[in-house]
């Protein structure tokens, strides 16, 4: 319910929105969670196994119970935690986990079958008979299991993503991290300040206190508003650090439209390069283990305290404190303020304080709950025996757990520290970080305030700054003492991880089967594995398993904290890359061209190339191939050859550098000559393949596969940097400064004599050489070089002249009887001449396995030869490249079909190679491939078969000559 | 103590009293005929299957930490046999073989779960490669289907499938593929070879190889010494420091591979899929957490634990390739550290120092290896001959260049693989 | 990861590319031994390394990278070839 007066919200506003269909209202500044609470909404949730109701327990992130999906259809987000959504008009929240309804859902019957689903029972049954497993037993846990429910389609908001770059990083910005700003703020350092909240203060904002005089709320306001208008200051509602990662590097998520209808990103997600850090990220109160601790209406001292003072809301009319520390007195006193009646505080210690204000139960126990969907009442334990009291919500504290997590994030272990009984952090644990305040097991005010400076102060003056004098606020200095309680004895469950289902039993179950490691037992109970990562039991757990292997708190330790601190949606993680933003895309200057003469394009490596050109009157691609092929043959094709990786080597040691990388001797190429180079990985096997070609004395331009163009890049950069810095020699990659287009066919020459206005003489322009040439004026470079086995050139000009001279080629081709050829007719001009691309070129073959072992010059080292000779990469028996042809009946041939012998078994021991490329060849008439196969340049004439079991095929094949077509090469060098 | 629901129907009914260890822990003896290095999957599995197959149960598994402490229980859970090259292919097909009767032979159900592994392909060249594949699979006897684009349209709907970067062309899909429990794999190992007598030691730091005579006589530990007359070494990850303590020197670089895992959903994506233009595979796993991962960090480590850039590409390839999971959260992430050979393949052999066995290089193939690593390891420890199905995983290769099994064809780049 | 390239300041890491170990390359007739340990086997340090990197998205040089493998602290990067060149 309400309380008048109480609360920082705006209460003349008010929001609709609704809950599992039921129309509620509240008002700006409320979480889903106080809203559902001033209507008196106890239960809104299902636990994971058993199904037992769930209500809400915390006012923050680490809340494992209130659950629910916010939005509906494709915007629905599943497992939004209550306590965090921030109410917006219209908002449509729905319960999950339950069916048919919250108030009555099947799988409760769970719970009466608790007894055998104790801790790890899935290990040890569902075995029998063994097809059930997976056609009846896991089908039905998993339709059980899971929480909310993806919308199953596109998720259509957007995320960003970005980098921020400090001095220093404030990661909290209650007590501690508003002074730990403020000092690094005035030493001058750049800084940013960060909190996962929507206002400053931390737990201020949820406390009745002052500091310096004025209420400890506005205090931080105040601070707050002062550091903004800083220049040297950011500061980042919303936004909770996620993780800490190597040199300073730390992941936050900022929340930004959240679930509130509109445009713009719902979330960015930021990576800060912080100089140094300072964490300030506050303390979390955890609960007490009791039977039946787990109703809606048990939830932890602190977060009433929140509800009461931050939004005016009472989670009950008639609330029972249970504590084992001073803090959680603070509740009833607040409530009793504001006019809530308090039953009692319980307090477990014996010499726990008296007030004037509420009744104090020393050394009392809570040893059960009442109620079916909440909370009703307690039994409590006495020396002088149990009571039942009626209560509508119990307010617990077991003490505060540091926020230690993202100093755990790089493997640091947290310190026990007895004397508060949690865990603090390892002092150095993320290097550059200073820890300061609650997570630091500081918990009064004053030492947050007195920490935050220390903090900031040690992170400045790390930067050569000078910390100037920092005045201490006047504010509270009481930490409160606290006693040992873990769960108090009894019999029943009484619960440690909420959402789990993990109890107190089966823990203790998990020690006696020996699963006595704090990670068994957290993997064999699923205990901490729930969303909130073990924050609100883990202590707790660990504790309970101390005692029963006889060990202490220290040496049982813990598990690890790791990355992210709260849950982060992928959408977030991964903005920008739906549809076409995974990779970028790179076009060539023909490719506005290309599209609008529909055709349909294909990746290549980033590129985008054409498949083919299709006209009118063709209705299957091998229409429009087989034409394209016979341009080339017999006319003349034009294609954009852009792609193709160019690197421009310029240097007196370039030859000595080709010589190096490449198989070949290009040191003897002549100027204004071009030649066929074939490039080793250190390891012997082939990793690229391309033409270079002599420009100059000191000038040479190598082309590469378009897939291979950044790996080349690199390995050149490597040879020059790091292998041979002697060489004096630079290399540079100009792919995107030119445009380049393949001209090929029998009347190639014509047409280029047209554009260039000049004779290309035989004489003058033989096969393979290079040079100047002037295009409209523009000059550009001419290649004779072939890979279709025709005549064949390729002209480059700069890029901002591709377009136009792409228009000029295809318009003299088509005058020509030619036109533009694809990558399909690309592909089967090289098949049918046996030349190479990746598909061969696959990483795992070498010079020797295509029949080029005699390329490795014996005159010079170069990268791969010494381990080019294993005997393994040279073995007569390894698989080589060869042709194959069709002979029988069946004529299709089957990229990756395997070759087998006549008359073999089909078995692994039989498998002597496989098949690499193939196409229809309209040249030749009949289907051609290539293969590597066993021993394969000695088994020309020989018959085999080739098995492809996917499709079931079997296709005799003469094992042929790789070299199809032309294979004196005649036509290249007319 | 025999698990059945009968038990459980028993234990329940008494008060969940009479539940017993699954494992005893023993303190370790001065000598044994056999001592395994490393308390993980493979370790556990070598240990379970020299006592089950070979009848040999003087034998210690020392751990350093907890059994199942390291990549056991860290990984995406994937069990398949879809390999493309003569070694792996028999060696996974051996293996998947064991994990179809595993949690029967291990009265312990480890939940293996065949929900299919489809490998999506995104141009002809991958799809000719996946053609290849899949017959090396079929011929090896084991399953494979080339689903095309309208194949894979149907079997995954919630696939970008009209407006992706890389379109999807098909997919290999490998119907006895799956996923199992990883941690039940540890501890159902461990179960079954303590019940055989086994002694399993934790918190026992292997700190020196004995050697005499170019033969192993015994290990340093941090428990003290231990004598054995055969030493096997199953320690992924740490493998070039414990065979650096006998002297060696490994084709081995420790890389770093994250994983990750969401909050639990409710069933969504019923397969194993992988994006191979992402490196990015995901399942779903029987509590509903999207369980998924890509590539190494790509760096030398040994940390345990991974940075940003490689978790934002992982996360951007899920986004391009099923944008439904955007609002699906990350829960936790972590890091394991990867045995990273020069081919991407594992090595089971003799090492150059008598008595002393090698298993390693698993990369990040190792989960899915388990009970095939163990069965051939066992074999190769008890009988001193390889097993049929590991007989090419040979440390010589290299060296060599005979059998090399560069599956991705990025040659001896460790951290390529 | 932050690496401090010599040229760009300190970068994130996804701007560079891994090789491995900083290894000298033998000479073409040092023998198989020499070869396979260039190729193949590594120290794999759990500890101070020596790795080579590439500032492919940056200024494109390689450098060695003085790193921890198991903290993953960098205490320095150097052009490689730097010193041969001076």
């Amino acid at each position: 319910m309400r309380i008048e007066g109480k609360g920082r919200i705006d209460r003349s506003t008010w929001y609709g929105f609704t809950f599992d269909g039921v129309h509620y209202e509240g008002h700006p500044g409320d979480t889903v969670a106080s809203a559902l609470l001033a209507h008196d909404v106890r239960m809104v949730g299902r636990s994971f196994k058993y199904h037992r109701p769930r209500g809400i327990l915390t006012a923050g992130s680490a809340e494992p119970n209130a659950l629910v999906t916010v939005g509906s259809g494709a915007h629905a987000s599943p497992n939004e935690r209550a306590t965090m959504v921030e109410l917006t008009p219209g908002l449509q929240v729905t319960s999950q986990n339950r069916w048919p309804s919250l108030g009555f859902d099947v799988l409760s019957v769970n719970d009466l079958a608790a007894p055998f689903f104790g801790a790890g029972f899935y290990y040890k049954t569902f075995m029998w008979p063994k097809a059930f497993w997976e056609k009846v037993y896991e089908p039905a846990i998993r339709r059980a299991a899971g929480l909310g429910a993806l919308s199953g389609v596109t998720d259509p908001e957007e995320c960003e993503k970005g980098f921020r770059f400090c001095d220093v990083l404030v990661i909290g910005a209650g007590p501690a991290g508003l002074m730990a700003a403020k000092l690094a703020a005035e030493a001058g350092a750049d800084v940013i300040l960060a909190d996962e909240g929507t206002e400053p203060g931390g737990q201020l904002t949820a406390e009745v206190e002052e500091i310096d005089g004025m209420a400890a709320h506005e205090w931080a306001a105040k601070l707050w508003a002062e550091l903004g208008a800083m220049p040297n200051v950011r500061l980042m509602l919303r936004t909770t650090v996620t993780g800490a990662y190597d040199q300073g590097t730390y992941g936050a998520l900022e929340r930004l439209r959240g679930h509130a209808t509109g445009h713009g990103p719902r979330e960015c997600f930021w990576r800060i390069a912080a100089k140094r850090a300072v964490l300030a990220a506050g303390s979390l109160e955890r609960p007490v283990a009791f039977r039946d601790n787990d109703r809606p209406g048990i939830m932890t001292a602190g977060a009433v305290r929140a509800y009461l003072n931050r939004w005016g809301v009472s989670p009950g009319r008639n609330v029972t404190v249970f504590a084992n520390n001073d803090d959680a007195h603070r509740t009833a006193r607040d409530l009793v303020m504001a006019g809530v009646k308090v039953n009692a505080v319980l307090d477990a210690r014996h010499d726990a304080p008296k007030s004037d204000d509420f009744a104090v139960i020393r050394g009392a126990q809570v040893c059960g709950s009442h109620g079916r969907k909440g909370l009703d009442g307690i039994t409590y334990r006495t020396a002088s025996g149990e009571t039942t009291i009626m209560t509508d919500c119990l307010a617990v504290s077991g003490g505060w757990n540091p926020t230690v997590h993202l100093t755990c994030h790089m493997g640091g272990r947290p310190v026990w520290r007895d004397d508060i009984l949690a865990f603090v952090p390892k002092p150095g644990a993320i290097p550059g970080m200073v820890t300061a305040g609650a997570c630091n097991g500081a918990f009064s005010t004053a030492a947050c305030l007195a920490e935050g400076v220390a903090a900031a102060k040690q992170a400045v003056e790390d930067l050569g700054l000078t910390a100037p004098d920092v005045t201490l606020p006047e504010a509270g200095t009481e930490a409160g003492g606290i006693f040992p309680l873990w769960a108090v004895p009894g019999k029943g469950r009484a619960w440690l991880d909420f959402q789990n289902d993990v109890t107190v039993k089966d823990v203790k179950q998990a020690a006696t089967e020996n699963y006595q490691s704090v990670e068994h037992m957290k993997r064999y109970t699923t205990q901490g594995m729930a969303t909130d990562q073990g924050k609100m039991s883990s202590v707790a757990a660990l504790a309970i398993l101390a005692d029963a292997t006889g060990r202490g708190i220290p040496e049982t330790g813990t598990t690890t904290f790791r990355p992210p601190f709260s849950p982060i949606s992928i959408g977030a993680l991964g903005a920008g890359s739906k549809g076409s933003g995974f990779a970028p895309q790179r076009y060539t200057t023909s490719h506005a061209a290309t599209v609008a003469r529909n055709a349909p394009m294909i990746e290549a490596g980033l590129w985008y190339r054409p498949s083919y050109f299709p006209q009118a009157g063709e209705t299957t691609w091998r229409q429009s191939c087989d034409r394209e092929v016979g341009y080339v043959r017999n006319a003349v094709g034009i294609s954009d050859v852009t792609t193709l990786g160019k690197i421009d080597i310029q240097g007196p040691d370039a030859a000595e550098l080709l010589d190096i990388v490449y198989t070949g001797l290009f040191s003897t190429l002549k100027v204004g000559k071009v030649r066929y180079g074939l490039m080793l990985r250190e390891d012997g096997f082939v990793m690229d393949d391309g033409t270079t070609a002599r420009l100059g004395e000191n000038h040479y331009v190598m082309t590469t596969t378009t897939a291979a163009a950044g790996q080349v890049m690199a390995h050149l950069d490597f040879v020059t940097q790091v292998l041979r810095p002697d060489l004096d020699v630079s290399v540079i990659s100009v792919t995107e400064q030119w445009a380049q287009f393949a001209v090929a066919g029998p009347k190639s020459r014509p047409l280029l004599e047209d554009l260039l206005e000049t004779t290309l003489t035989a004489e003058d322009w033989p096969f393979m050489s290079c040079g100047p040439v002037t295009v409209g004026g523009v000059t550009g470079r001419l290649f004779r070089i072939s890979f279709s086995g025709e005549q064949g050139w390729e002209i480059a000009v700069p890029a901002r002249y591709g377009a136009s001279l792409f228009d000029a080629l295809v318009a003299r081709a088509e005058a020509m009887g030619g036109g533009l050829y694809g990558m399909e007719a690309l592909n089967v001009l090289r098949i049918e001449k046996g030349f190479l691309t990746h598909a061969e070129l696959h990483g795992r073959t070498t010079a020797f396995d295509l029949g080029m072992g005699r390329m490795i010059s014996a005159k010079k080292d170069c990268i791969g030869k010494v381990m080019a000779a294993r005997e393994g990469l040279v073995d007569p028996g390894r698989a080589q490249l060869v042709g194959l042809k069709p002979v029988g009946e069946v004529q299709q041939l089957v990229s990756g079909a395997h070759l087998f012998r006549e008359g073999a078994k089909i078995e692994p021991e039989n498998d002597q190679g496989y098949v690499t490329s193939v196409c229809y060849s309209p040249t030749l008439g009949h289907s051609i491939g290539l293969a590597f196969l066993e021993r394969g340049p000695r088994r020309y004439g020989e018959k085999i078969r080739m098995i492809d079991r996917t499709k079931g095929l079997e296709t005799l094949c003469e094992v042929v000559n790789p070299v199809f077509f032309d294979p004196e090469g005649a036509r290249a060098r007319d | 103590m025999r698990f059945s629901a009968l038990r459980i129907l028993k234990e329940g009914l008494t008060g969940n009293r009479g539940w017993t260890p699954h494992w005893r822990s023993p303190e370790p003896k001065s000598e044994y005929d056999i001592i395994i290095v490393g308390g993980g999957g493979h370790g556990l599995a070598t240990a379970y299957y020299l006592a089950r197959t070979h009848g040999l149960t003087n034998i210690a598994v020392l751990e350093k930490g907890y059994i199942g402490g390291g990549n056991v229980g860290r990984n995406t859970t994937i069990v398949r046999a879809n390999y493309n090259l003569p070694g792996n292919s028999e060696f996974y097909s051996h293996a998947l073989k064991l994990w179809e009767g595993l949690s029967e032979d291990l009265n312990y159900n480890v939940m293996h779960s065949q929900r299919g592994v489809i490998n999506l392909f995104h141009s002809d060249g991958q799809r000719d490669y996946a053609v290849r594949r899949a017959n090396s699979m079929i011929i090896q006897g084991d399953d494979a289907i080339v689903l095309d684009k309208a194949g894979v349209r149907k079997m995954l709907p919630y696939l970008d499938h009209d407006n992706a970067r890389f379109p999807i062309y098909g997919g290999l899909y490998h119907p006895r593929g799956g996923t199992a429990r990883h941690d039940a794999v540890a501890w159902g190992f461990a179960r079954g070879a303590d019940m055989r007598g086994v002694d399993l030691i934790q918190n026992c730091e292997v700190t020196g190889i004995d050697i005499e005579h170019g033969r192993v006589t015994g290990v340093q530990t941090t428990r003290g010494p231990i004598r054995a007359k055969k030493i096997g070494l199953a320690t992924a990850g740490r493998s070039g420091q414990t065979a650096a303590m006998a002297g060696l020197r490994l084709p081995i670089e420790s890389s770093i591979l994250q994983a990750f895992v969401t909050e639990g959903l409710k069933p969504v994506i019923d397969n194993v899929v992988t994006f191979g233009m992402g490196h990015f595979y995901i399942s779903q796993s029987d509590k509903g957490g999207l369980v998924f991962g890509g590539d190494l960090d790509f760096y030398a480590s040994y940390a345990a634990r991974g940075n940003l850039p490689m978790m934002e590409h992982v996360m951007e390839a899920g986004m391009a390739l099923m944008p439904m999971i955007g609002k699906a959260k990350l829960l936790r992430s972590w890091g394991g550290i990867m045995d990273m050979t020069p081919d991407g393949s594992p090595i089971i052999d003799f090492s150059p120092v008598g008595g002393l066995y090698l298993n390693c290089g698993w990369c990040y193939g190792g989960f899915k290896a388990t009970p095939g690593s163990g069965h051939t390891f066992a074999h190769l420890i008890a009988t001193d001959t390889p097993h049929p199905a590991a007989a090419r995983l040979r440390l010589d290769r290299f060296a060599t260049g005979h059998g090399l099994m560069d599956e991705e064809g990025t040659g001896s780049q460790h951290n390529l693989h | 990861m932050r690496i401090p390239c010599p040229i760009c300041g300190p970068r994130d890491s996804r701007e560079f590319t891994y090789r491995g170990a900083a290894l000298d390359r033998p000479a073409p007739d040092a023998g198989a031994d020499a070869w396979e340990d260039y190729v193949h086997l590594r120290d794999n340090p759990a500890g101070p390394t020596l790795d080579l990197w590439y500032h492919h998205a940056g200024c494109a040089s390689w450098l060695k990278v003085s790193r921890n493998t198991v903290t993953h602290e960098i205490t320095g990067a150097v052009l490689a070839g730097a010193e041969d060149k001076a």
